[in-house]
């Protein structure tokens, strides 16, 4: 028979307000197996802990249960408590009596009536406790990033700096980003690629990292500590260790007529291609849709002017298998497709183009040389309308749109708007907007100027519709500050898409077990006191792949994801959960239900030999679990048809005795 | 498939082609409409009475005789159609208002919102379906640019109405690319033509019609089609000479059933 102590919190009055802790504490004592029960104001402080840790001595307790605060806050802190008065710290059960008690309750009587059954089903269940002790598994000092823009480039180099290998995983031929597109950044317009460039070298020359370009992860098995990873390097047919990038080949390749993606498909490339000239690395890639070689077996043009020899139009797609003990997703983000919004005529016109457009159109590299010309003929734009929160914050259009905001577009509208200005005095530029939202270091200043010094004419009401005539855009717009209809004859429409995670990060989602949300943004472990972990140990958030982030915000998630990766890298062990599946072989009949129902595939069969009631043996396939990749979720006990699967900490039998303590 | 069919005053005399080919193409593609008994006059815009529950009774009867029969109830013209979704909407989640209909109405088992409406083109997509009427093409409109025309009634409100995207419709593009011609896309086709307000202002219907004829013929349109006696006038009284025409016209024709009516 246990002895069991019971402590009752009050929480300040965050329970004490709604239920009478003296009156559950009085209550728990006549429960079976409980040798002493109070209750104190603050149990999770210091001297809460030591009144617990004075009633084991005391009273020589062999079970705790403390109706306190959700397990998910302080079950941690108690089992070490109960660890450091010298018991099992898996005798420590708590009953939420917070939460799902006084929080949710008004009424003194029934938080009370409540608290005192959710103590005597945690009272029933500690009856059944027994010690368990955690396994150990090794820890690979090894990371993956997944995800080559600024966020992935951040997080590795730091990883790599503190000493630990990683390799970076980008589906790109060049790790870069989004960022990499970009012409220049606020709130100091200095340019994104004499920023980002440096650490792209940085990247390529240190010693630690390698990249994977090109590439996408096809498979992730194992835990935190032991990731078992296949990478899928995708045939790119230039041996990248040979070639030098000197782009010879690309001169002289006959196909160029192949939209550029980096461009955004507003000028051609090459069938060979390297996607821009600071590319890292900087080898060439044939695109197997376009190339005729690989096409039709005719051409091999880039073959013969190749000096180095690196063209191989017989590349396969390649897996390797790496272990990695902490795995990094920096997916990054996408504007939205703006084919739905046709009331801005996207589709319709060539002059109406996002704003990642725009970045292409004023950068140097881009399509235009950095000369603002409108696409379709090439003619300077002197009447320009920025549209913001395009599909974003738009909870009536969810079908199309987002209900967030996209927090990226206020700031880079401006910085498009002054620069426009600056450039080009003689162009009249309209901002529409909902509401100008500028929180960030030297944001609103930046916003003002763009007012104040560069007469940008920002009107808060929305585009209604864009319509295409002649060599005009005809916009109608409402000024709800004016209260009237605007009608402007623009030259170019550019528009603020709202930004959505990449579409690789829902598979990869399943790949990890990591949680997301309903956006398809990754989730954090705790939205303010873990905003760089996912909920799944070993796995970590960098960037936008976790909600719209600006460059500041991303790389300060990017470098903090990092610490952790190495606070977790720098261990040799780490202590696993012993609350794992155990199947009872004498009753396992081998049916293979539990293998298939697994997520985390802990489950294996072995053929053993048993002792039959005849005392004749016999072999029998029974399942056995691997402790180490059991995460104790349960869904084995559940499918099990013989009973013969239980998890520890939660069997079976302690979950009726709770049932039973509820229904009494 | 036999569905309760409701006309509407337009389509017995300004309109009568609309009514027509729809009958005829109807056949064709294995639908029977049955027209309504005794129907009455919709009721005209729906939003300008909105308080009037007398005016919507017609459209209640209508609904409640498609109901009777357990059939969808179908009509064609965009006016006739906006007001009976309307107020089968206004039965489903106002209940002073069904309350006040039914009342009027008398009937042993008030009239509950029920009756599926659907408007000829989304009887053609959603129960004939745009393949089948593919097949059944023997007169491909090939080579033709065809700017549809939405006009607003066939989609707003949107939220009641449920046809299409009010952005971005495709039911009537989906429907010229499956009579083999091809859908002129321009960023007018769900503008208002004006509308009653002709009557009170021609120069300013003068102005919305024109603006959309010119924006279809910038996009190269050969013909745009409409759904809509009211929009047909306006943009023939003031578009350009890009010709008007009603899409149960064209869908004859690729049906190979224009010939035969006209000479009937």
């Amino acid at each position: 028979m246990q002895r069991i102590g019971v402590f009752v919190c009050w929480c300040g009055s965050n329970i004490a307000g709604t239920v009478d802790v003296h009156t559950v504490a009085e209550a728990l004592k006549s429960e079976p197996g409980v040798v002493f029960s109070t209750d104190y104001q603050y149990m999770c402080s210091q001297a809460g802990q030591d009144i617990i840790k004075n009633a084991i001595k005391e009273h020589n307790l062999t079970g705790i249960v403390v109706c306190s605060c959700s397990p998910r806050m302080h079950e941690a802190t108690f089992r070490k408590t109960a660890a450091a008065a010298g018991i099992n710290p898996y005798m420590v059960e708590i009953a939420n009596i917070r939460e799902q008690c006084s929080w949710v309750h008004k009424d003194m009587q029934t938080g009370t009536e409540k608290a005192i059954i959710l103590g005597k089903a945690a009272v029933a269940k500690v009856n059944l406790n027994t010690p368990l002790t955690p396994g150990e598994s090794p820890v690979t000092k090894r990371a993956l990033v997944i995800g080559g823009g600024i966020a992935g480039i951040q997080t590795a180099l730091d990883i790599a700096d503190a000493g630990f290998p990683v390799d970076i995983v980008e589906t790109k031929p060049t790790i870069g980003g989004k960022m990499a597109q970009l012409d220049k950044t606020f709130p100091t317009l200095d340019c994104a690629a004499c920023i980002l460039t440096p650490k792209m070298v940085d990247v390529a020359q240190n010693e630690n990292i390698r990249i994977f370009s090109y590439s996408e992860v096809q498979e992730i098995k194992g835990f935190v500590g032991n990731f078992d990873v296949t990478i899928k390097k995708r045939a790119r047919f230039v041996k990248e260790e040979i070639c030098t990038g000197c782009g010879a080949c690309v001169e002289k390749c006959p196909m160029k007529k192949i939209p550029n993606e980096f461009n955004l498909g507003m000028d051609n490339r090459h069938a060979i291609y390297i996607p821009f000239a600071q590319a890292v690395p900087k080898v060439a890639t044939i695109d197997p849709n376009a190339c005729n070689m690989l096409k039709k077996g005719k051409c091999g043009i880039c073959s013969k002017v190749c000096s180095a020899g690196a063209i191989d139009y017989t590349q396969k797609d390649e897996f390797i298998s790496e272990k990695y003990g902490a795995i990094v997703v920096a997916t990054g983000f996408n504007p939205i497709s703006m084919e739905k919004f046709d009331e801005y005529a996207y589709s319709q016109s060539k002059d109406v183009i996002t704003s990642l457009e725009f970045e292409r159109l004023t950068n140097a590299a881009g399509p235009t040389a950095g000369k603002l010309l409108r696409p379709s003929d090439l003619k300077h734009p002197h009447t320009i309308v920025f549209v913001q929160c395009v599909g974003s914050r738009c909870a009536a259009c969810a079908e199309k749109g987002k209900e967030y905001c996209s927090k990226i577009c206020c700031m880079y509208t401006a910085k498009h708007a002054m620069l426009v200005r600056d450039k080009y005095p003689d162009t009249e530029v309209y901002v529409f907007y909902i509401d100008v939202r500028t929180p960030g270091k030297n944001f609103d200043e930046f916003y003002r100027r763009a007012v104040e010094e560069y007469g940008v004419k920002y009107v808060k009401g929305m585009v209604g519709k864009v319509t295409p005539e002649g060599d005009k855009l005809k916009v109608q717009a409402s000024d709800l500050i004016a209260n009237k209809q605007l009608h402007i004859d623009a030259d170019l429409v550019v528009l603020a898409a709202a930004i959505e995670p990449d579409k690789s990060a829902r598979p990869l989602a399943t790949m990890l077990t990591a949680s997301m949300d309903t956006n398809d943004f990754f989730t954090e472990a705790h939205p303010k006191l873990r905003p760089v972990e996912s909920p799944t140990a070993g796995v970590f958030l960098s960037g936008a792949c976790q909600g719209p982030k600006d460059i500041p915000e991303t790389v300060s998630q990017a470098s903090a994801a990092a610490s952790k990766v190495i606070g977790l890298l720098v261990k040799d062990k780490l202590t696993g959960n012993p609350c794992v599946a155990s199947p009872n072989e004498l009753m396992c009949n081998g049916c293979s239900t539990c293998e298939r129902v697994c997520p985390y595939g802990a489950i294996t069969y072995e053929d053993k030999e048993f002792m039959m009631p005849d005392r004749s043996k016999a072999i029998r396939r029974v399942a056995q679990v691997n402790p180490a990749v059991c995460q104790g979720c349960g869904a084995c006990t559940v499918a099990c048809m013989s009973g013969a699967m239980d998890l520890r900490g939660f069997m079976g039998s302690q979950i009726i005795a709770e049932v039973d303590a509820i229904c009494k | 498939m036999i569905v309760s069919y409701f006309p509407g005053c337009t389509l017995k005399t300004k309109a009568q082609d609309l009514d027509m080919y729809a009958r005829k193409c109807a056949e064709v593609l294995g639908v029977t409409l049955e027209e309504i008994d005794n129907w009455q006059c919709c009721g005209g815009v729906f939003t300008t009475v909105n308080n009037d529950a007398v005016t919507k009774l017609s459209s209640v009867r209508a609904l409640d005789f498609a109901r009777s029969k357990t059939q969808p109830l179908v009509s064609v013209c965009s006016a006739c159609h906006n007001v009976l979704k309307q107020t089968n909407h206004a039965v489903q989640t106002d209940k002073a208002f069904a309350d006040k209909v039914n009342l009027y109405m008398g009937n042993e088992s008030p009239y509950d919102g029920s009756t599926q409406v659907y408007h000829y083109l989304e009887m053609l997509r959603d129960l004939v379906g745009f393949d089948a009427i593919k097949e059944k093409v023997v007169n491909p409109l090939k080579g033709k640019k065809i700017a549809a025309y939405y006009g607003c009634l066939l989609l707003r409100p949107s939220g009641v109405m449920q046809m299409d995207d009010p952005e971005n419709p495709q039911i009537f593009e989906d429907l010229i690319r499956a009579l083999g011609a091809e859908p002129v896309i321009y960023a007018m086709r769900n503008e208002c033509c004006g509308g009653y307000v002709t009557m009170e202002s021609p120069e300013f219907a003068a102005k919305k019609s024109k603006a959309i004829t010119d924006n279809a013929a910038s996009f190269g349109a050969d013909m745009i089609v409409t759904a809509c006696p009211l929009c047909k006038y306006n943009l023939e009284k003031n578009g350009n000479s890009v010709p008007v025409v009603y899409f149960t016209e064209l869908l004859a024709e690729a049906l190979g059933v224009k010939e035969d009516t006209q000479n009937a």
